[in-house]
């Protein structure tokens, strides 16, 4: 048996709620990266049409607001699939098999890292450790991380998360 | 009265199904009418008995572990809430050689306790050094800092004490207390540990921090990575601020200080201190040329403490029993103790706090058990993804931050990865050049251009027909490392040359 969370809800994007989800940061110090973490986690994405909106917010360029946005891995352009995988490609989990638990979860999810799997189920990224090092490999659904991975269980994870999804769990 | 168990609410065993465990042990526990209070602990660090379930019995705490779901029926018959026997019982997990061996002073807590209870906080020793440190001046508490001889725990050994009287005696409006939590080495885990486990040491650290430099806020640049952290300590942080040991007036010293939480996006460069800075100003984590240091001129351009967790969180131990007890841990120059992270392919990882000293030999013998796959070890990567790979026979050299320099590594985080036999050592050196590539932050040039080079160069040594295409492909390698060693601006286009050349220079037979 496998623990696992019921899959995030995305609101779909619109420039109005967007701007007012990010309203609380308009006085805070450098609060960029807080609003696209808060809009990420709004509607699974940081949308183009909330930059203008940041860079006023803010104060900043449209520029500053793109290159602060593609700077980090974490914030994505387009809508995420159901779920987020992440597969940690660092030396523990490398020490521990992870080279092969990442072929075997490519293929059984039919896509490359920053891709999403046809069903639209699962959005696959690499992750350069989770600090789960002394239970190697790891890998992260959402805000979960599971430990010991194998092949096996990854796809025990994923029937049980496929269920989730689709309510008949 | 009902019996306390503890199942821990910390990553690694909840990566192995501590939440089902609760469930599980709530649920049979009514079915059977037994009265049980389950708590919450961080994890006491053997993460090879993870999920660890431990009983409060008349005769002591006994622990149970690693325990799966379809184990709880039989722990029920087996009568574990008053200590029963059992296949996984473990007796009184303290009295374990891997953990009767250690010296625990910035994590005697950890797993002991409710993690973010100021009450069981307090009960262990908590906020007794905030206590000493409010009847201090701030000349009294940086020289019990110093007395320690605390180095920075995040990698650079940076004196801690002499980076506090930098900031004390600037003279600015505003001050700035920042926790680097972005924890990205491979290989490590103790801030997270410490955050989930005992989370008030850090706001105590910071807090005490605040009051030896002058500053009135805090921030706690923690990564996306570890979203349960940050929800335990964002309830630690709620449960101080409650209790009036954040705010306004700091446990009635007429002090103020506040603490944030701000979160990374996935940058392992925002681990370096100045990148940290720009992403903390919500600016892309490149890194700034030093001077000036933050010390003088760090967040929003304000006199910066910056300092890592384990730092921050040693702190209060320091304060509370004092500097020179401190620092009779420990060795030479490398006082104290240090939390060692043995990870990777280890029988019995986990996290191991002992004074400076002991041999990587005893720690991946005594305490690792050997590999996990049984196999033999190979090699041993210390300090994190810009550490030096060590083959078998460094295994004698000393855990302290020269004996490991003159091996010609570093100690950095802490972090131990172990490998077994079947590891190819060219492929990690590619890895090392391969991670630098895509973490660059792009500033300047050896790492930035040079890291992606080094892929390159490392697929031709692989793929040489002769030796002496081989050794010409060698050859533009140590060129191209000296470059990124002596030009780079920071430590990650600095050091990535690290793990390359040492594995080149132990396990020159892999590369081909």
């Amino acid at each position: 048996m496998i623990q696992v969370a019921n899959p995030a809800r995305f609101q779909d994007f619109t420039l109005e709620q967007a701007t007012q989800a990010v309203q609380e940061f308009k006085d805070q110090p450098g609060a960029l990266i807080s609003a696209l973490h808060k809009l990420q986690d709004t509607f699974g994405y940081v949308d183009e049409a909330a930059m203008p909106m940041l860079a006023k917010l803010f104060n900043l360029s449209r520029a500053e607001v793109h290159g602060v946005t593609s700077f980090y891995h974490d914030f994505r352009r387009t809508p995420p699939g159901t779920y987020t995988v992440r597969v940690c490609q660092a030396e523990a989990c490398q020490s521990m098999g992870s080279q092969a638990l990442t072929e075997a979860v490519k293929q059984q999810l039919g896509c490359d890292f920053h891709e999403t799997s046809a069903d639209g189920l699962f959005s696959l990224e690499a992750v350069y450790c989770l600090g789960n090092c002394a239970c190697a490999p790891s890998v992260m659904v959402d805000k979960q991380t599971y430990g010991r991975m194998s092949p096996e269980r990854f796809q025990a994870l994923t029937r049980a998360l496929a269920a989730k999804a689709t309510g008949d769990n | 009265m009902a019996t306390r168990i503890y199942i821990p609410r910390e990553t690694s065993a909840i990566s192995l199904g501590a939440e089902l465990l609760v469930d599980a042990i709530a649920t049979e526990a009514k079915y059977r009418g037994l009265d049980v209070q389950i708590v919450r602990n961080g994890s006491r660090g053997a993460c090879f008995l993870e999920p660890l379930v431990e009983v409060q019995t008349a005769n002591g705490r006994i622990g149970y572990g690693p325990v799966q779901i379809e184990d709880v029926p039989d722990l029920f018959d087996a009568n574990f809430l008053e200590g029963g026997q059992h296949k996984l019982a473990l007796g009184d997990v303290e009295t374990l050689p891997w953990f009767a061996n250690q010296e625990r002073l910035t994590f005697a807590r950890c797993g002991l306790i409710d993690a973010t209870s100021v009450e069981e906080y307090q009960s262990l020793g908590g906020f007794k050094g905030l206590e000493h440190a409010i009847a201090k001046d701030s000349k009294g508490i940086i020289q019990e800092v110093l007395d320690s001889g605390l180095r920075g725990r995040g990698g650079a050994a940076f004196p801690t004490g002499i980076k506090w009287q930098t900031v004390a005696t600037a003279q600015a409006d505003q001050k700035y207390i920042v926790c680097n939590a972005d924890e990205g080495d491979s290989g490590t885990f103790s801030d997270r540990m410490i955050m989930e486990g005992d989370p008030l040491s850090l706001v105590e650290g910071m807090t005490i921090a605040g009051l030896a430099v002058g500053a009135t806020m805090g921030y706690v640049y923690l990564r996306s990575e570890y979203p349960l952290t940050r929800q335990v300590l964002q309830e630690a942080i709620d449960n101080a601020r409650a209790a009036g040991y954040l705010g306004q007036n700091v446990a009635g010293s007429g002090k103020a200080f506040e603490l944030e939480i701000r979160m990374g996006a996935g940058a392992y460069i925002c681990g370096e201190e100045t990148s940290l800075l720009e992403s903390l100003e919500g600016k892309r984590g490149q890194i700034r040329f030093k001077p000036p240091l933050p010390a003088l001129k760090g967040l929003f351009g304000k006199p910066t403490v910056v300092n890592n967790v384990i730092s921050l969180a040693t702190v209060p131990v320091i304060l509370e029993k004092g500097g020179k007890h401190y620092a009779e841990y420990g060795r030479g120059r490398s006082l104290g103790t240090m939390p060692f992270q043995l990870t990777g392919n280890i029988k019995q990882g986990g996290l191991v706090e002992k004074a400076f000293g002991l041999t990587l030999r005893q720690l991946i013998e005594d305490f690792g058990k050997g590999t996990a796959t049984g196999r033999p070890v190979r090699a041993i990567q210390v300090g994190g993804p810009l550490g030096a790979y060590f083959p078998e026979d460094l295994l004698d050299t000393p855990l302290d931050y020269e004996d490991f320099a003159k091996a010609g590594g570093m100690l950095g985080h802490g972090g131990v990865v172990v490998f077994d036999d079947t590891v190819n050592m060219a492929r990690m050196a590619r890895f090392s050049m391969h991670f630098c590539a895509i973490e660059s932050c792009g500033k300047c040039t050896p790492c930035r251009i040079g890291s992606t080079r080094g892929v390159e160069t490392i697929d031709r040594i692989v793929a040489a027909q002769g030796e002496q295409e081989r050794e010409q492909q060698h050859i533009i390698l140590k060129d191209l490392c000296e470059t990124m060693e002596s030009a780079s601006l920071c430590a990650l286009g600095g050091l990535t040359p690290m793990p390359v050349m040492s594995a080149v220079k132990h396990f020159k037979g892999d590369f081909q």
